[in-house]
Order: structure tokens, then C-alpha cells, then sequence
């Protein structure tokens, strides 16, 4: 795949190299530190930082704002954008926004719905949806006009990508899905957290049996549990997630004091695992609120150092 | 049908509380069917004002008239005799009702008695279930008969999203996923293959941001 944008992400990518990705949550206030910090922590052992946007739908420091944080720190943002709270007219507007900075990399998403948040009461927009954000960004970028048609002055030039999660229903329609991304715009993917590597391979081989990994960077989106508490809860409360009784055996069968450092283990075993899976270019990993220990899962994971690309 | 239900009596109460002499006003159609606003309900409803009336020491006169339509003229002036007699009119037909009422009648105050909740259909006795929010451009056609604008949470034209669990919606086991139906009529059908057709950008200018609506007939107006 030929390199399109300046985004850091895509040449490492497009070089071969598997890239690695994290993600810091916005604060719930406007203190810039905690987003600096929690980038300091990260950001020598990854290629690019997601920062989520009003994440679990809790109203937080905007991820545009935040992107702007790390772009100033020399870092590079991938700026989440959910559907659930702009129209098409704030999307476009904040796209630019961000263009405006030298932002390159976009993961359009639908978000959440705003009845798990502080915000149940209020409206959700959904004007687009996440594909036809994938598609609005695309056009924007290599069209160089509005969805209304007008030229812009000075385009977005971004990378974008897009969410996949293996182990929604119906599983039968998760790889048509993602080749319905790809078709909308796609470049590359994070998906949700995997669990369960068995049905992730199986996911990964009819992607590309069907030549979807030709088209696309599918980044395995890796999350260390930091207790068998944890590993419950995501298994029953989380929507989408896909989380085998044996994880959580492993863990509860761990003394307690002793299951985070567990839950990094299994966590590197599987990106160690993954790795050799044909059509994975990289790692998505999503410590949340953990994320001191990002470099030592991907410094055990074997991949540490990072790639230099210009 | 315009699916209503029935607001707190306790509101109710709150808001007639200054009326002596006051219309129930039911409606024939979509509330009577949904058990909200018709004859029986004007009927329970002016009992319990009563009562409440009497218990409070309060002398009020209660009239009971159920239209066969709220939202037509001609049915609405067959109480333009008696309006006079009352200082407020509670009109349990849906909002459209009470709006088509209150636009009539200038001098007398229109109150809602119930909460006009959305276009649906009656699954069983005493339940009834969201089928269309009238976005204007109709598009059941390529969805296998099945409407992500009403029944998806996040009215996804390209769905489902990931929180798609076991047939269910992220935001509760009792709300089925609207794309796992749409899918399995697909399959029904035999054209699971049109799954794959990108829908495009919706044009939400037929829907509620375009302003108010209406639609107008010339071939059929008088």
C-alpha cells in the first residue's frame, strides 16, 4: 500500500514494520498535565497515541484539545472522533481544526451510546454514522471539498482508520463488515480488545482469505486486565466483549497481589501469539488508566525499540 | 398509530387545579387504541378529578366529550357551543390533538393529559412498540422492511455497531439489535449480498431539521 499522508503511522506501516499504537483518556477537567504526563509515560515505546473522545460517553476534556497537547509535545495524535455528539457540520469543522495542527491520523467511531454517561438526558446526533465518517474524511482529503461540495483551502491530510470489533453478533457479518469499511474508506483498523485469540485468528483468516488485509493495517487492540475483578467485569458488563471463562479462571486462581503482574503476562502472551498471525500489522494497546505499563508490555512483547521513519 | 401514554394523575391534579369548570376532551382514534385518551380513559380520568375534587373540598364541574378526531376541523367544531361554558379543557388526544385544539379555541387554556410518545404499532395488549419517527425519506426498501432510524439506538444506516450482543442493543437485553433483525430478514430474503451496499449520507432535511413540515396536496384540495 502506498503511502498517502504525512502521518507517521502509515510509513511505518507501509514500511513493513508492525506499528504500535496506545491511547490516553482525556481528563474529567481541564488539567493539561494529565494528559502531558500520562503521554511521558508512552511515548517512546509507541508510534502514535489515540486520544479517546468522551469516552463510555462521560464528558471529558475534548480528544481534539488533548490531540493538540501531545502535537505540541512533538508526539502524534490519533484523534478519535465519535458520531454520537456533532453533526456533520461540527465534524467537518473540528476535522479542519485539526488539520490546522498538523494532525494525521483520524479513527472515525459511532461511540458509545449517551445513556451509559453523565450526559443520559441528553441528545445523541448520529447525523453520520461511523462509515460514512470514514467516507466524509476521505472525501475531504482527497477530493479536497465539504460534503456540500465547496473546495477547501488547504485539506486534511490524515490517515484514517476505523474500529473493529471480532466478537460482536452476528459473527457472520463481522467480515463483510469490515470489508464494508474498507469500501467506505478505511486505511487501517484498531479493533476492540481481544480475548479470545482463537476466534480473532478465525476472523483474521476469513479477512484474508478474503484479501482484506491487502487493503488494510489491522492493529490487534490489546487490553492487560488488571484483576480477576476486572476480567469479570468486562466479560459481563461490557458491551461487545468477549472475554473466555479460562482468562478469568487464570487470574482468580493468581493470588491477588500477584494478578496484575498476571494479567501483563497474559497480555504479552498474547501480542507474542498475534504476532505470527498473517495479516496483524501491528498493536493497539489500551491500558486503561494503567498506562505505566505500556512500555514493559511492549518492551516483553519483543517490540521495543520502535522503528525511525521519516 | 401515535402512541400515547397516560401522564401522572398527580400532575394532572396540579395543573387543572385552578379550573371550576373543566372538559375532559378524548379522542376516537390512535389514543383510544392504545388505551390512553379515548372514551373509557375520559371517563376514569374525570372520575379521579372528582374525587380528588371532593376530597379537597373543592367544588368543580367535570364534563366528559370524546371527539372522533382531535385533529380535523370538522370534528373539533362540534364543541365550539359548549366551549364558553368551561375555563379549560384538558385534551387527552396526542400533542397534535391538543395543539389543533388550543389553535381553535384562543380564549380557553388547552392542557395536555398525556405524554405523546411515538409512531408504533400494538405488539400485544398493553404493549406498544416504536415502528417510524417520519424522517421523511422513506428507505425500508433496502433494510429488508426493518427501520434503523426508530429502532436502532444510534439510528446507524451502516450498523450494527459493536455493542451488537446476542440479538440485543448495547443499552439493554430488552431492546432487540435493529441490524441483527435487518440481517436475519436479509437472510430470509435471500439477499444478505445487499448487506455489503454502503448506505449513504442521509439527507436529514425531510426530518425534523429542516424546520417544521408539511406535506401538500394540490391534486386533492378543495
Amino acid at each position: 500500500m502506498t503511502v498517502k499522508t504525512p502521518s507517521k503511522l502509515e510509513k511505518i506501516l507501509a514500511a513493513g514494520h508492525l506499528a504500535v499504537t496506545s491511547e490516553c483518556g482525556p481528563p474529567r477537567g481541564s488539567d493539561p498535565e494529565a494528559i502531558t504526563h500520562k503521554a511521558e509515560m508512552i511515548k517512546d515505546h509507541v508510534d502514535a497515541i489515540n486520544i479517546t473522545d468522551n469516552q463510555t460517553s462521560m464528558t471529558r476534556m475534548c480528544s481534539l484539545a488533548a490531540c493538540i497537547r501531545l502535537k505540541l509535545m512533538g508526539l502524534e495524535p490519533v484523534l478519535q472522533m465519535v458520531t454520537r455528539d456533532r453533526n456533520r457540520l461540527a465534524l467537518q469543522s473540528d476535522i479542519l481544526g485539526a488539520a490546522s495542527f498538523d494532525i494525521h491520523n483520524i479513527i472515525c467511531l459511532s461511540g458509545d451510546h449517551n445513556s451509559f454517561g453523565d450526559c443520559a438526558k441528553g441528545q445523541n446526533v448520529h447525523d453520520l454514522d461511523s462509515l460514512q465518517l470514514v467516507q466524509t474524511v476521505r472525501y475531504m482529503r482527497d477530493e479536497g471539498k465539504f460534503l456540500g461540495g465547496d473546495e477547501i483551502k488547504r485539506p486534511p491530510e490524515m490517515f484514517v482508520g476505523a474500529a473493529a470489533n471480532p466478537f460482536a453478533d452476528p459473527f457472520e457479518i463481522r467480515v463483510p463488515r469490515l470489508a464494508k469499511k474498507i469500501a467506505a474508506g478505511a486505511e487501517f483498523i484498531q479493533t476492540q480488545c481481544i480475548y479470545n485469540l482463537d476466534k480473532f485468528e478465525e476472523w483474521m483468516k476469513l479477512a484474508c482469505d478474503r484479501g482484506l488485509t491487502e487493503k488494510v493495517y489491522i492493529l490487534a487492540g490489546m487490553t492487560p486486565m488488571k484483576s480477576a475483578g476486572m476480567a469479570r467485569y468486562m466479560k459481563n458488563r461490557v458491551p461487545g466483549m468477549d472475554v473466555p471463562d479460562e482468562l478469568v479462571k487464570r487470574l482468580a486462581d493468581t493470588p491477588k497481589e500477584k494478578q496484575a503482574e498476571e494479567g501483563i503476562t497474559i497480555c504479552v502472551e498474547a501480542i507474542q501469539r498475534l504476532k505470527e498471525v498473517k495479516g496483524v500489522a501491528g498493536f493497539h494497546v489500551m491500558a486503561i488508566e494503567w498506562e505505566e505499563k505500556v512500555p514493559e508490555i511492549i518492551e516483553r512483547a519483543g517490540l521495543y525499540p520502535r522503528p525511525k521513519v521519516v | 398509530m401515535i402512541v400515547a401514554d397516560k401522564k401522572p394523575i398527580e400532575e394532572i391534579i396540579e395543573t387543572t387545579r385552578n379550573f371550576k369548570r373543566l372538559l375532559i376532551l378524548g379522542c376516537n382514534e390512535c389514543v383510544t387504541v392504545c388505551e390512553a385518551g379515548g372514551k373509557k380513559e375520559v371517563g376514569i380520568l374525570a372520575s379521579a378529578l372528582r374525587m380528588n375534587a371532593l376530597n379537597q373540598g373543592r367544588e368543580v364541574k367535570i364534563d366528559e366529550i370524546t371527539l372522533e378526531r382531535q385533529c380535523d376541523h370538522e370534528y373539533l367544531e362540534e364543541i365550539r357551543n359548549v366551549v364558553d361554558q368551561y375555563d379549560g379543557i384538558l385534551s387527552i388526544a396526542c400533542g397534535v390533538g391538543v395543539q389543533f385544539t388550543a389553535e381553535k379555541y384562543q380564549a380557553t387554556p388547552v392542557l395536555p393529559g398525556v405524554n405523546t410518545k411515538f409512531m408504533g404499532a400494538t405488539e400485544k395488549r398493553g404493549l406498544w412498540v416504536e415502528r417510524c419517527q417520519g424522517c421523511g425519506q422513506c428507505i425500508l426498501a433496502t433494510t429488508g422492511g426493518i427501520c434503523p432510524v426508530s429502532r436502532c439506538a444510534k439510528r446507524l444506516f451502516n450498523g450494527p455497531c459493536g455493542g451488537s450482543g446476542n440479538g440485543k442493543c448495547e443499552i439493554s437485553k430488552e431492546v432487540d439489535c435493529a441490524w441483527q433483525l435487518i440481517i436475519d430478514r436479509m437472510k430470509a430474503l435471500g439477499t444478505l449480498e445487499d448487506y455489503e451496499k454502503l448506505s449513504p449520507i442521509k439527507d436529514w432535511s425531510t426530518d425534523r431539521a429542516g424546520g417544521p413540515r408539511k406535506v401538500v396536496r394540490e391534486d386533492v384540495q378543495l
